[in-house]
């Protein structure tokens, strides 16, 4: 362990180490720079060192064994903002709340919530794939990424997309990190993707029984509204005393009032819009209640079969704390959840073609199950050597590939 | 880069090979005489030319994964081709090469309106998609200009665009799950049908990798809900420059158009010498077209008003609304069929594409009128403004040696003006082999190496559409991850 540390501020300077950690909890590394990520990865491929990543160190669990721990805190640079471009550039340890406020300013946004604390950082978000309700009508974290650069776990920097909002110059890496969960380097560089504020954003919610709200959505979604997001949320997620039916409308004025207007028309009139104030809040508490439980994954159905999975989920795992796009077939739930049922799970849901993603637990629970679990036939070698192929010599301490 | 000459190796003449293909598709559907494989040498770019050892047409998926196993127990190189419309010469192959032509794999195996999906086989035509999808309401949004003639698969290899992307976004946006045939003739399910990934996004790797990872046989596409209500107006500036701020003005509004395309004055009045004339007014220096759409009339309406405000303030000189579809429909062809209306310029045309931040759209139009002129060629650009893609189109006569040079090296300085204002090389049209060489000016040795080593866990012999995308000689060392 003092070898480890001496060789970390030699190479890094004292500065870098965030704390030395103790019997069991391995040392925290601050790299300052890219750079400094680069030499202290490669430092531990040449040393056999593991190393385990986080941000704010508030969405996964710290107790993945590793040598050291790498943190992209003291990466938290918005290199560039160009509203007239709607392109963004920020270093992957920003937090998501401080990097928003200063989009904010110049009036634009990533047009992402990503469930978690405010200052979850961004290298969190992409790494997880972790998009929240607006993935209904703005689409999933990886649809907003422009390029990312990574270091891989032997210590090469690699940048792939771009700054310009169209890119198909060579392969697609960028996709490959969002929700790669860090198998395939440490991400260290992100440009975004923005969008203008929203002239005007509504949330209108309809409260009532689960069942009642899922044909309250079937009954939104046929009326030919393209919500930013409509979501139903357990009473524990809405705070409400039933579940609750959450359609967020963004845009211009006019969109949005003719957006409000035929929600008025739908449920029997039911729709209640909640006040300016209020929105903000609601959707943070939602967001920032999925990391309360130990536990937190997302399934990925057909539209038409959300009920029928919310309807395991319950039997299964209980549904206590779930938010769902009924219209995308995306759910998200939170709560306590044992190794062997959500392998059970995990089973049935396979037979439905309906991924499960841990995404965020216990390292053993991690361990035990993976992030994705087994992979359909043939696939498995090619995420292996994906895997092998940025991070030759298993550094990175990730539970991606089959048999780590 | 012609090859038509070089046939010492032509797979063609490799009688056990044609006979083992044959025995699975049927001799019909091979070609194998030169005259057959010629009209197959070219794709959309006319700069470059090879003409294949031999052509395979399977039928069917079973018949295309039978075909890639003999090809991969012979070690023989082979290239997938749709329809033969992209731009970058990506559906070249040499003579020592086989081309598996996908078009006969046409058919639309499922449209589910409920959840808004379709699987289709890799040559359905793209505007056949939207058609089926048409009477439940839904489309496929992706719409690039030959999408009367382009195949899915092509679009999924290529990663096509197109004007409706800005709102709508690209292909990669649109694709839920893949079944792909690997080059040792594997055959693997990507993605979910719900569009989630299942483990690391390889759907997102595969699309775009210009059948550099395998053939993707069944593709499950999301279908969008077509909107209810349209708007298309035209705008004429006298002014490129004006124009350009007119685009970005729009863009800050936080209206989203569904579409933001620019066209300048020498493609508008080729469109108008056209049988695709669509009234564009031939005195103005650029004209706008900008389509608003959504659920309801009155928000559509609403905002078409303040897109128009916004584009007088901006210096148009007149902004049309379209009074009705038809009008609307023309106004369209012409965007549309602006490369074919180029084709009364001169015998060929070379479509650039490039991608830069839309604020420096006014400069680098400038720096490419520039590079026209000191080169003395005629370019015309037609783009999607709203992306700050850019189409310069070069016309010229490829029989006229001297002229076809200085298209390259006019091509190879509008890269440079490019990536000089921070842009990239290609924004739908893909690397193939004509943007090869740029490669190396936007990404550096390490990224290069990382994108053939994740070729090399895919193909790990790299046989399919060997030479493309990644200019190997430019590559770092890499440890590879190949795998048996």
């Amino acid at each position: 362990m003092n070898t480890l540390l001496e060789k970390v501020r030699a190479l890094l300077g004292a500065d870098a180490v965030l704390d030395p950690g103790a019997a069991g909890v391995a040392p925290r590394i601050a790299p300052p720079t890219l750079e400094a990520v680069a030499l202290l990865l490669r430092t531990a491929t040449e040393e056999g060192w593991k190393v385990r990543v986080e941000g704010s160190g508030s969405w996964q669990p710290a107790d993945t064994p590793a040598d050291l721990a790498l943190t992209t805190r003291r990466l938290d640079q918005v290199e560039a903002i160009e509203p007239q471009d709607l392109v963004a550039t920020a270093q992957a340890g920003v937090g998501w709340d401080r990097l928003r406020q200063q989009l904010a300013e110049r009036s634009v946004w990533v047009a992402i919530d990503p469930p978690g604390l405010a200052g979850r950082t961004l290298g969190s978000i992409v790494a997880c794939g972790t998009a929240g309700p607006l993935r209904q009508g703005l689409g999933p974290v990886r649809d907003h990424l422009l390029g990312v650069s990574a270091i891989t776990g032997d210590g090469r920097v690699v940048s792939s997309g771009g700054r310009v909002v169209k890119n198909v110059a060579g392969y697609d890496l960028t996709r490959l990190q969002a929700g790669g969960f860090g198998a395939f380097g440490v991400i260290v560089r992100v440009h975004l993707r923005l969008h203008a504020l929203p002239r005007a954003d509504q949330t209108l919610v309809l409260e009532g029984p689960r069942e009642e709200l899922s044909r309250a959505a079937d009954d939104v979604r046929e009326s030919g509204l393209l919500p930013a997001a409509m979501e139903l949320l357990s009473p524990a997620l809405a705070r409400r005393a039933g579940w609750a039916l959450a359609v967020r409308c963004a845009g211009s004025v006019a969109q949005v009032e003719a957006e409000e207007a035929i929600l008025r028309t739908t449920a029997g009139g039911r729709f209640a819009p909640l006040a300016p104030e209020e929105t903000h809040a609601f959707w943070q508490r939602a967001g920032e209640a999925l990391t309360v439980r130990p536990v937190t994954l997302r399934l990925g159905g057909l539209p038409d079969a959300t009920d029928d999975l919310l309807d395991m989920l319950q039997h299964q795992l209980g549904d206590e704390w779930i938010s769902a796009s009924p219209a995308l077939g995306a759910i998200r739930w939170s709560g306590e959840a044992p190794a062997d049922r959500l392998r059970r799970l995990r089973k049935a849901l396979a037979a439905r073609e309906v991924p499960l993603t841990l995404e965020r637990a216990p390292w053993e629970l991690r361990r035990t199950v993976g992030h994705f679990g087994a992979y359909k036939e043939g696939v498995g070698p090619l995420v292996a050597g994906l895997r092998h192929t940025f991070d030759p010599a298993g550094t990175l301490v990730v539970p991606v590939a089959a048999g780590e | 880069m012609e090859r038509a000459g070089q046939d010492a190796l032509a797979v063609a003449r490799t009688d056990s090979l044609v006979v083992a293909l044959e025995a699975i598709v049927g001799a019909r559907h091979i070609r194998r005489t030169t005259p057959e494989r010629v009209t197959y040498a070219m794709d959309g770019l006319p700069t470059h030319r090879s003409v294949p050892g031999l052509v395979v047409l399977p039928g069917a998926r079973d018949e295309v994964i039978a075909v890639i196993r003999v090809l991969a127990q012979r070690g023989v190189p082979f290239v997938p081709r749709g329809a033969g419309t992209g731009l970058s010469g990506g559906a070249l192959a040499a003579p020592d090469a086989v081309l598996l032509v996908l078009t006969r794999l046409n058919r639309i195996l499922t449209i589910d309106p409920v959840n808004r999906r379709a699987v289709v086989e890799p040559g359905v035509v793209n505007v056949r998609l939207s058609a089926a999808a048409a009477p439940y309401g839904l489309h496929y949004a992706p719409d690039p200009s030959s999408q009367t003639a382009c195949t899915i698969g092509g679009n999924v290899a290529e990663n096509a665009g197109g004007p409706h992307c800005l709102k709508y976004g690209v292909t990669s946006n649109h694709i839920q799950a893949l079944e792909v045939v690997l080059a040792d003739g594997r055959v693997v399910e990507l993605g979910s049908p719900g569009g989630e990934p299942w483990g690391p996004d390889l759907v997102g790797l595969f699309v775009g990798s210009e059948g550099n990872f395998g053939v993707a046989t069944r593709i499950t596409v999301r279908l969008t809900p077509t909107p209810r209500a349209v708007r298309t107006l035209l705008a004429d500036f006298t002014a490129l420059r004006a124009a350009g701020a007119a685009v970005s003005a729009i863009i800050a509004s936080g209206v989203v158009p569904a579409a933001l395309e620019m066209m300048d004055r020498s493609c508008i009045n080729a469109v108008e010498d056209s049988v695709y004339a669509a009234g564009y007014p031939r005195d103005a220096a650029a004209v706008l077209l900008v389509e608003l759409d959504g659920t309801a009339e009155t928000a559509v309406e609403t905002d078409a008003h303040a897109v128009a405000a916004l584009l007088r303030e901006r210096g148009a000189r007149a902004v049309r609304t379209a009074a009705d579809p038809k009008e609307r429909e023309r106004l369209w062809q012409g965007r549309k069929k602006a490369f074919g209306a180029m084709g009364r310029l001169s015998r060929d045309l070379v479509v650039q594409d490039a991608v830069v931040p839309r604020s420096t759209l006014p400069d680098v139009l400038e720096a490419i009128s520039a590079i026209a002129a000191r080169h003395r060629l005629v370019v015309s650009n037609v783009f999607h403004a709203g992306d700050g893609n850019l189409h310069p189109n070069i016309s010229f006569d490829a029989t006229d040696l001297d002229l076809k040079a200085r298209v390259e090296i006019a091509s190879a300085e509008i890269m440079d003006a490019c990536i000089a204002a921070g842009g990239t090389i290609t924004g739908e049209h893909g690397v193939g082999l004509d943007k090869l060489r740029y490669m190396p000016l936007v990404f550096d040795a390490d990224a290069l190496a990382a994108m053939r080593a994740v070729r090399r866990v895919f193909d790990p012999e790299e046989r399919v559409n060997p030479g493309k995308v990644v200019p190997v000689h430019a590559c770092r060392e890499w440890r590879q991850a190949v795998r048996a």
